[in-house]
């Protein structure tokens, strides 16, 4: 189980560009969705004129579930600037992989709880870290797809593009750099030092 | 003294790299580099290198530094938090280290020890970030610090022949941003993939070393082919190398090799740094042979 908080307005303010569309997730609210923040953002943004669509669905970790019911929804995915995903980090991923060329943001930070967690048949992974950095590596986490879970690029372990720790697994941050090369974001590599924060992460020294 | 004053000048700089042993020795280390690596701008010092316990970097840094070498104090974020890394970089400055290269790591995994928590609290860019901060009067904890502000001239790492070397370049920048003020390269063995890579890496106007390896034999050369990121020997030196084996073993072949890499390479980067491998007392032929 897991708890997901919206991050802060003024960094969802620096990632909405243009008319967007709003993926809602309440696979695992049983815990903790923000959904009076989440209705506020909405309403937020509608009276600037800014929602493209929303679907409010429930575990989008299922990417064949997700699919069909993005369906009749895909006019407006295709005709927004942003797709903003207010779900844990593997929802996240999954709509970043379903859309490779699109603005994909990640609106939640995801705690974790003991217990259930979704659905998720994928090898999409999310620590639950509580630091989401998925709005800055084109939508797949580095601290899963990255052996030594850098937030600064890749190391130089990489060989064939596998990784230095297990050669059946392609390096995550030449997929990152694949993917951000691809939505023409390479800009993001530019951000400043990230350092990663413990406190956040109730997984380390608790 | 700091290798930045010797690219401030202009020089075309020269370092090699020791390795410390697997135990409190560390005479013949001091030895070896006195007589073979006195004439270099500077001595690298790897710490635990592949993940290998062994001596310290620092202690062995300190060693060389009273023997009258210049050190540069290799720090790794493998083994150690934030904390641990902060209160060692201020360790180095008291024992008057003047250079540091700061690395992410080999994976534990690949060493003697892959039981070992691999750390990773930080990393190659936010450590050099760290140094910098230190240097400003300021841990990362937003601290001051009492007294003067340790000083150093920062270096990182890149791997030019690597085969995601677009990937390689952006963290370069990074790096360059965080702090980095100089750059030793994986060791090359292709002078075009590495001529191809300055022109795009020449925009940073930080100088790079050209790192080079002394290849011994062809089956050592093949491990690196099967086993090492970013390293490539191409066929043709592999049948130099398999072709007389004598000649190889007596090491004629491999600094041949190596100083006509380091030709090659001469015009188009800011140094060399030689990674001997066990091999030091081959450096100043390879040097010499060079032009150096």
């Amino acid at each position: 189980m897991l708890i997901t908080r919206l991050k802060s307005a003024e960094t969802l303010e620096s990632l909405l560009k243009g008319q967007i569309f709003i993926i809602n997730c309440h696979g695992c609210r049983e815990v903790s969705f923000p959904t009076a923040e989440a209705e506020a953002l909405e309403k937020a943004l509608a009276e600037q004129g800014r929602v493209a669509g929303v679907i409010t669905t429930d575990y989008i970790c299922n990417p064949e579930n997700l699919s069909v019911r993005l369906e009749k929804h895909a006019d407006a995915i295709e005709a927004a600037d942003t797709v903003l995903v207010l779900s844990c980090g593997v929802g996240v991923q999954t709509v970043s992989a379903m859309f490779p060329g699109k603005r994909v943001c990640a609106g939640c930070d995801t705690y974790p709880l003991p217990g259930f967690q979704g659905v998720t048949p994928l090898e999409v992974d999310c620590r639950q870290c509580g630091e989401c950095y998925l709005n800055i590596t084109g939508g797949i986490c580095p601290i899963t797809a990255c052996s030594k879970s850098l937030v600064n690029g890749q190391c130089g372990g990489a060989k064939d593009g596998r990784c230095e720790v297990d050669h059946n697994m392609e390096c995550g941050w030449e997929r990152i750099y694949r993917r951000l090369a691809q939505v023409g974001r390479l800009d993001v590599l530019k951000c400043p030092v990230q350092i990663r924060n413990y406190a956040t992460d109730k997984n380390v020294g608790e | 003294m700091k290798i930045t004053e010797s690219f401030a000048r202009g020089e075309f700089v020269v370092s090699a790299e020791v390795g410390p042993s697997k135990g409190v020795e560390t005479a013949s280390l001091v030895a070896e580099a006195k007589e073979y690596l006195s004439n270099i701008t500077a001595v690298n010092v790897t710490d635990c290198q592949s993940s290998v316990m062994r001596l310290g970097s620092l202690a062995t840094c300190i060693k060389l530094r009273e023997a009258g070498l210049n050190p540069i104090y290799q720090l790794t974020c493998r083994d150690r938090n934030r904390i641990a890394l902060q209160s060692d970089i201020l360790s180095a400055a008291a024992f008057g280290i003047e250079n540091i290269l700061c690395l992410t790591g080999d994976h534990p995994t690949l060493g003697d020890h892959p039981q070992a928590k691999p750390v990773f609290d930080l990393d190659s860019v936010s450590l050099l970030y760290t140094v910098k901060k230190l240097e400003e009067g300021e841990d990362l904890g937003g601290n001051k610090l009492v007294g003067p502000a340790p000083s150093f001239a920062k270096g990182a790492v890149v791997s030019p022949c690597s085969d995601s070397v677009d990937a390689q370049l952006a963290k370069m920048e990074r790096k360059v941003r965080a702090g980095a003020q100089f750059f030793q390269t994986q060791a090359v063995f292709e002078p075009e993939k590495f001529i191809a890579f300055m022109e795009k890496a020449g925009q940073f106007g930080v100088p790079v070393q050209l790192g080079v390896i002394i290849p011994k034999n062809a089956g050592m050369c093949r491990y690196m082919n099967n086993n090492v990121a970013g390293v490539h020997v191409p066929d043709d030196m592999l049948a130099e190398l398999a072709a007389d084996k004598e000649r190889a073993k007596a090491g004629i072949t491999g600094v041949e090799i190596a100083a006509r890499v380091i030709k090659a390479c001469r015009p188009y980067c800011q140094g060399v740094h030689i990674m001997a491998l066990g091999w030091e007392a081959k450096v100043p032929e390879v040097l010499k042979l060079a032009g150096i």
